[in-house]
């Protein structure tokens, strides 16, 4: 069986979870002896690890014409709408700078460069959009040249390359919910993402989601018939943080480390408010809130009105190794997400023993039994729970040895066989 | 004669370094020393020697009818030494002519005096002995970091032995009242409070080199005349300003220099009046009270606090630093002492000010970070290393002490 996959990003060149994933799982179904998986990305950059997977970079395929007329070429996806005039990740006072009409003439045509190819950026830039129609574009010629038996797409950016490949090859396509643009925004979507995301999701013949969670979001908030959406958990690589950048602990305090991006999603604020209840009671602690965001500032102005900032930390965006070096300081790592489709991180703490505290509005609270479990709002069990970890050393030994071994049992492999279910009975569907 | 008093401010802190979490408890040194090198020298060569080497000229013209004061920071005292010893040596050969007169301050440039009297008591009395080392010199007027003034201030400062002190004239302050006199604290008639005027002295730092301001180009004749025009029945006018308006906020090419050289024959040319030190204005009968409740500064709009401690952050900082008192009383590492008194300095909670219209001309030293916020983690970053290190070195005192005390009863 031959899968042609779309995917956004690859490692090592990631921003989130989506690239870990889209990695983790593809070496899981190459481990397979029946799957080949052909994976496409807006951008090669040269140093990805291609030695079990085919990678395509859609900037190295030459489109058939020079010129393409956009809306022409881009007939199956009309009904979605790809408004060329709205700019996705943009606020309103630059959208009123912007020269929409302008941007609307320069952009309806397509031009390829002398190769007969399309350049990508890669990753998340201000032509979000464009980049999302050009790479349908490349689909369309990548779906003429291969042979597959099936199309499986990563999240919203590349669901119209995972339509039109259908549209075009007649193939069962299956498409993988990592996210939804309601846990990004808090249930404020922006109309453009839910239209693409909600036609992908109708136009596919199977959806995986990573969770429960996001496989009720997905039925409930894009109406998709729960027949065929199917929950296929993510697991973890096997590693784990090497010695030669463990730090040398030189604070006898304790650490409690929220890591991540600073904005509404991942719940900073009950951190804090629960760091605050620590405090009170305790005082060899420290809190540490490694990362950056738009709730930042929000954040240090809250701590400090608290009275805490003694005690509690910010260390800005980490890069590289200094996530490890954090990582290795802690000990205890809390993810209050407000909503997490999945959540890779705490396992790979978990992998590392340390002990986590997670809350219920997040996917990998699904498949964790070692972990402390609190809903995000509850900053009193949150306290609660981060007082007894540090406090009582049994219970940080235990959570630590059984977590460990919970999350080394979570292997790709088993989410590979899963998927492949879901192939076939795409293709069953189809034909 | 009418008074004229020049008086000059020179203050840098020690800037800190980009100081991370991970830095604590492993890593005891705050400062970016090439930041600190660079900004002496810049202001050594751009502001104070040109600026000295007039000033001696006109000392040297003029002899005893010139004066000049200066108010400079402890901080900027040690950065002297450290990368600027032709500044101090050059504001040694001035002491030497008798014709200077240098106020006394905290000797960190910090904000203790709005809250705990023995440290301000120390501070002041360390400046007050830097002085005398340095330039031989007893200062009597006090003139408090930022010019900040209250009337609790103004008690503690006569109990410390001085008569006078030099502080903003605020226009919320005076109302109808006039700057141009000696006024006395509400709370102790002998404390003579002297007033900056702000007006003409911000023509000099903030306008001089104003294309859009309706009295450019201002010259030292022009200057002189406004002096020589205010109401006769005033005995001074205090003319105070940082020293950075000669070569840096006014350019050297703006003609300042100039200005400042013949300022002094404009003056005397004028008659009627005479440079004097603040000292000597001092000596002038109080013409009125004055009551301070709320601390006043020569800082924005407001001349308040707000700059250095109008949001919660800076407030939060202030006071985990100055929680700190109790324990410094115990501790004398010299090197633990020198950290607390540049953390001190008041720059730092300056940097953390999310004030919307901090007037940013008058900002004498510009943020070397992002945003307030960045200033303030990295400020609380260090801090938490700090008090790391003087709770240590306080445990060890009394470890010490208590080992010493239970030989001696098990000897005996």
């Amino acid at each position: 069986m031959k899968v042609l996959m779309f995917g956004w990003e690859f490692p090592p060149h990631i921003s989130g979870g989506l690239g870990t994933a889209c990695y983790g799982l593809t070496r899981g179904l190459s481990g397979l002896s029946d799957v080949d998986v052909l994976f496409v990305v807006p951008k090669v950059f040269g140093d990805e690890d291609q030695s079990q997977i085919r990678l395509i970079g859609a900037d190295h395929v030459p489109v058939l014409s020079k010129e393409v007329h956009m809306e022409g070429f881009l007939k199956s996806l009309e009904k979605i709408e790809v408004g060329v005039n709205i700019y996705p990740y943009i606020d309103p006072e630059t959208f009123k700078k912007f020269p929409v009409s302008q941007w609307l003439e320069n952009n309806r045509y397509i031009t390829t460069n002398t190769l007969g190819t399309l350049d990508f950026k890669g990753g998340y830039g201000a032509d979000l959009l464009q980049e999302i129609s050009k790479y349908a574009i490349v689909a369309s010629t990548i779906a003429y040249e291969n042979e597959f038996d099936v199309i499986h797409a990563h999240d919203w950016l590349t669901y119209p390359a995972g339509m039109v490949a259908r549209e075009i090859s007649g193939k069962p396509l299956v498409i993988h919910v990592h996210a939804t643009d309601f846990d990004r925004s808090g249930g404020e979507v922006n109309p453009v993402v839910f239209d693409i995301e909600k036609s992908g999701m109708e136009a596919a013949d199977q959806i995986i989601t990573v969770s429960n969670l996001t496989r009720n979001i997905v039925i409930e908030k894009y109406g998709i018939d729960p027949e065929k959406v199917i929950t296929v958990y993510n697991a973890v690589e096997p590693g784990g943080i090497k010695d030669d950048v463990a730090a040398e602990r030189v604070l006898s305090d304790k650490i409690v480390t929220f890591l991540g991006r600073i904005t509404m999603q991942k719940g900073p604020e009950y951190f804090v408010e629960a760091a605050n209840l620590v405090l009170k009671k305790m005082s060899d602690v420290r809190f540490v809130m490694a990362g950056s965001g738009d709730m930042m500032s929000k954040m240090i102005r809250r701590a400090a009105r608290l009275g805490i900032t003694d005690r509690f930390h910010f260390t800005g965006f980490l890069r590289g190794e200094e996530v490890y070096k954090m990582l290795y300081m802690s000990d205890v790592y809390v993810m209050p997400s407000v909503s997490e489709p999945f959540g890779i991180s705490p396992l790979e703490a978990m992998q590392s023993n340390f002990p986590v505290i997670i809350s219920n509005q997040s996917g990998v609270a699904e498949v964790l039994r070692h972990a402390i479990k609190v809903d995000f709002w509850d900053t009193h069990a949150m306290a609660d729970a981060i007082y007894g970890i540090l406090s009582y050393p049994a219970l940080h030994k235990f959570f630590s040895v059984h977590g460990k071994d919970e999350v080394d049992a979570l292997k790709w492999e088993n989410s590979a066989y899963q998927v492949r279910e879901v192939y076939y009975k795409a293709i069953g569907i189809r034909k | 004669m009418k008074k004229i008093a020049l008086c000059f401010n020179i203050h840098q802190p020690f800037r800190l370094k980009r100081y991370r979490f991970f830095d604590l408890g492993s890593d005891h040194y705050y400062y970016d020393d090439y930041s600190n090198e660079y900004n002496m020298r810049r202001l050594a060569d751009q502001t104070i020697l040109p600026g000295n080497k007039i000033l001696s000229d006109l000392i040297a013209a003029h002899k005893d009818r010139f004066r000049v004061s200066f108010s400079i920071s402890g901080t900027a005292l040690d950065q002297f030494e450290l990368y600027a010893p032709d500044v101090l040596e050059s504001f040694q050969q001035l002491a030497a002519t008798g014709c200077v007169e240098f106020l006394c301050d905290t000797d960190s440039c910090s904000l203790v005096s709005l809250t705990d009297r023995d440290e301000f008591a120390d501070q002041v009395k360390r400046q007050k002995a830097r002085l005398k080392n340095y330039f031989n010199y007893d200062p009597e007027v006090f003139c408090n970091t930022q010019m900040i003034y209250s009337d609790q201030i103004g008690d503690w400062l006569y109990d410390l032995g001085f008569q006078a002190v030099l502080t903003e004239g605020a226009r919320h302050l005076l109302g109808w009242k006039s700057p141009n006199f000696v006024y006395c604290s509400s709370t102790n008639p002998r404390m003579k409070i002297l007033l900056r005027n702000y007006l003409l002295s911000d023509d000099i730092g903030l306008n001089f080199s104003e294309p859009q301001w309706s009295e450019y180009p201002l010259t030292a004749d022009k200057f002189a005349s406004w002096l020589r025009a205010s109401d006769p029945k005033e005995e001074d006018i205090i003319l105070a300003m940082d020293y950075n308006v000669f070569g840096e906020k006014n350019s050297a090419s703006s003609g300042i220099f100039e200005f400042l050289r013949y300022l002094p024959s404009a003056v005397f040319s004028m008659g009627g009046m005479e440079f004097s030190s603040l000292k000597n204005i001092s000596g002038q009968l109080p013409v009125g009270p004055l009551s301070v409740n709320d601390p006043i500064s020569w800082v924005d709009e407001e001349r308040d606090l707000t700059a250095w401690l109008g949001n919660e952050l800076q407030q939060e900082a202030f006071q985990k630093l100055y929680s700190l008192i109790p324990y410094m009383k115990k501790i004398k590492d010299p090197v633990i002492r020198l950290d607390w008194r540049y953390l001190q300095t008041s720059n730092h909670f300056r940097f953390m000010s999310t004030k919307y219209f901090s007037t940013e001309k008058l900002f004498s030293i510009p943020s070397p970070y992002e945003s307030p916020y960045d200033a303030f983690i990295n400020y609380m970053n260090i801090l938490s290393d700090f008090t790391i290190r003087v709770k240590a070195a306080v445990n060890a005192t009394m470890q010490k002490k208590t080992k010493k005390t239970y030989e001696k009863t098990v000897h005996s």
